[in-house]
């Protein structure tokens, strides 16, 4: 656990001071959403239908980039053999690189989702609680499942198709209730969006516990 | 072993086949479209057999590092993409005869799609992920996984039919079956895909095995060539 | 008494290639082993392998009695390795690298990583991050990353290559200085004079197998390297 945090710790100093994955992100971020919004132009009272659309696409294209990213930081200098040398569990990386990847995708979100609301006119504060909730959910299942596969991927030569091959099939279910609950939030229908949550809830509960559990067996060659 | 499984496989296919065709009767109110039913649902049973067993050999090469595991998962897995594949092909044939559009969000459907799509990348990953040795602990992974999103795929699929119109009809499974004829072609059918599937399999994975004994072969030569 | 750092039939392959085949290998404490060989010989894989970073196909390896899949972690507390690069990160400075090393290890002594820097004379650009720093300096880094915890047993790949003539030197004195503190040092080194210089035992490493063990110290760089192509040759 102590090591856990010691590699978040050096992860978020390192981002700090680079700022490097942050600001690509959040750059690209509101550059899906202009291309979104504008690919759809839509009529004013249809716009917000779009917004859990737009939301979670980009959130789809951000994530497998900075999830790639926070893995590169490793390469760089072989660095991942230097924690594969330190005497700590291997639970310990993935659960720390999972943390690491939901607040740098939670710090695209907190650009993402503001503009996409400004974009195509929905009021979002009123729903900010609720949103948060949905989108923290979505994220960590999302982070989950990318961050496994982003250890599998890092030493392919073809590495930015396949992580993205890898891991959509398996996130779309995550992806599919994340809409929905986005819409229900967003439409005020909280009962209707119980459903999802459900769903987002026992995905980030079955994929956080088998990253962590068949993690150490996958590296461990 | 693998050419019995094929020979009586092959056989059963075909007789279910014509059961399915000739013998059994119309179902009530359905048209001629309703027999692909009797090639639709056995390649379903046949491609879930396969992930199981790609599920089941990756645990088994993750903790026992058995290289004969891990050949299995890799066989079955295509077979496995092999079979999803017909269930998709048929079942929107058939969903283009009944309802007059080649894909609906039908909960089953979109299990059967993502499965394929996961197992996809599966082989994918075998294909393009390098040394095979080096690739099979992280293919493993992917392989137990895909099993482990089911739950979810399942529960979110039921989610997006809520928001479209139900264009469909509660589909049908064996209980529709009311002829014995029908049952036979319907279970027949099944049996004889599993029986093709397990000699597709098998010859896969004994394929895998010489292709892995080449390779090495090759590689030794070539190393003592160099040396 | 049981040797620091003992492999016992080792033996890898790269999908089927073999590239290491039935290696035995012991270093005792205070033993200074060179690892010659040619490009391609398998000396970083023997290496990584030793390190406990790459899982042999076959053979076992074991760090002061502790057995490197039984008891990894005992084993790694012991073990210091530094590869061809420095496992440190560019974007942070070196005294930050090595407290985050410190932290996985657990190293509570705040004074180690002062005297580390002290010693390898780092102290003066402990507080640049590495990305500005030269290539002798990183190496350094990674020398005292992998000093950090005190481990018993040091395995080094090609640390003198990038290095300039006084660097050399200095990582010379500094490898010195370990076997007299007792450390067992495996060093795979490319120059064979360096090696004639340095080690208390040279092994040659050709086509996967160790080629050759010298009986003791073979301070005559000219014998070393008669001796080096005479090895190297015979397999070929």
């Amino acid at each position: 656990m102590r090591a856990a945090l010691a590699i978040v710790r050096k992860d978020l100093r390192i981002e700090w001071r680079t700022r490097e994955t942050a600001t690509t992100l959040a750059v690209l971020g509101v550059l899906l959403v202009t291309v979104l919004a504008f690919a759809h132009d839509p009529e004013p009272e249809a716009a917000p239908l779009l917004v859990p659309a737009v939301v979670w696409s980009a959130m789809v294209f951000t994530g497998l980039l900075g999830v790639e990213r926070g893995f590169l930081v490793e390469r760089e200098q072989d660095c991942l053999a230097g924690l594969r040398g330190a005497p700590i569990d291997p639970t310990a990386l993935y659960l720390a690189k999972l943390v690491v990847n939901v607040l740098l995708l939670g710090a695209t979100h907190a650009v993402v989702v503001p503009l996409s609301g400004l974009f195509l006119h929905v009021e979002l504060w009123s729903v900010l609680p609720a949103l948060a909730l949905v989108l923290f959910l979505g994220t960590l299942g999302f982070a989950a499942v990318a961050t496994l596969f982003a250890f599998v991927t890092v030493r392919l030569r073809t590495r930015q198709v396949m992580l993205p091959l890898l891991v959509l099939p398996l996130l779309m279910p995550l992806l599919i209730a994340a809409v929905k609950a986005t819409e229900a939030v967003l439409g005020g229908t909280l009962a209707v969006a119980g459903e999802a949550l459900g769903v987002l809830v026992a995905f980030d509960v079955i994929f956080v516990t088998a990253g962590a559990l068949l993690f150490p067996a996958m590296i461990n060659d | 072993m693998e050419a019995w499984l094929g020979l009586v496989g092959c056989a059963a296919l075909a007789a279910a086949v014509v059961v399915a065709l000739l013998v059994a009767p119309a179902a009530v109110g359905e048209s001629v479209a309703q027999r692909i039913l009797y090639l639709h649902a056995p390649s379903a049973f046949a491609a879930y057999g396969c992930i199981a067993v790609v599920a089941i050999a990756s645990a088994v090469y993750l903790w026992k590092r058995s290289a004969a595991a891990d050949r299995l998962a890799v066989a079955a897995a295509e077979v496995g993409v092999l079979m999803c594949t017909l269930v998709l092909v048929t079942g929107s044939i058939w969903g283009r005869a009944r309802w007059g559009a080649w894909w609906t969000p039908d909960p089953r459907l979109t299990l059967t799609l993502i499965l394929w799509a996961i197992y996809l990348s599966y082989v994918l990953l075998r294909a393009f992920g390098g040394d095979d040795e080096e690739i099979a602990p992280y293919a493993a992974v992917l392989g137990i996984v895909g099993v482990l999103a089911i739950p979810a795929i399942r529960v979110s699929a039921r989610l997006m039919k809520g928001m479209h119109p139900s264009v469909l009809a509660p589909r049908e499974g064996g209980s529709g079956l009311t002829d014995p004829s029908m049952r036979l072609a319907f279970w027949g059918g099944t049996v004889a895909l599993l029986l093709v599937a397990a000699c597709l399999v098998l010859l896969r994975a004994r394929l895998e095995r010489i292709e892995r004994q080449a390779s090495a072969l090759r590689r030794l030569a070539d190393a003592a060539e160099g040396a | 008494m049981a040797a620091a750092l003992e492999a016992r039939a080792i033996a890898h392959d790269f999908g089927g290639r073999p590239v290491l085949r039935g290696i035995d290998l012991t270093v005792g404490a205070g033993e200074t082993v060179a690892l010659l060989g040619p490009n391609g010989a398998g000396k970083s894989t023997l290496l990584r392998i030793l390190a406990l970073l790459l899982g042999p196909r076959s053979g076992t390896v074991t760090v002061q009695g502790h057995d490197g899949r039984a008891a990894r972690a005992e084993a790694l507390r012991q073990l210091g390795y530094l590869g061809h690069e420095s496992a440190c990160y560019p974007d942070l400075t070196a005294r930050e690298n090595l407290a985050f090393y410190g932290e996985l290890f657990g190293v509570r002594d705040a004074g180690r990583i002062d005297d580390l820097l002290a010693w390898t004379g780092l102290a003066d650009a402990a507080d640049r991050p590495l990305r500005t720093c030269s290539r002798g300096m990183v190496q350094r880094v990674g020398l005292a990353r992998a000093l950090l915890h005190r481990p018993s047993v040091v395995l080094l790949d090609e640390p003198f290559t990038g290095l300039d003539p006084a660097a050399s030197d200095a990582l010379e004195q500094w490898l010195r200085a370990l076997r007299a503190e007792g450390c067992a040092v495996l060093a795979a080194v490319h120059d064979v004079a360096r090696a004639a210089a340095l080690a208390t035992c040279v092994v040659v490493l050709h086509g996967g197998r160790l080629a050759w063990t010298s009986p003791g110290p073979v301070p005559d760089a000219a014998a070393l390297a008669e001796r080096y192509r005479a090895a190297t040759e015979r397999l070929g």
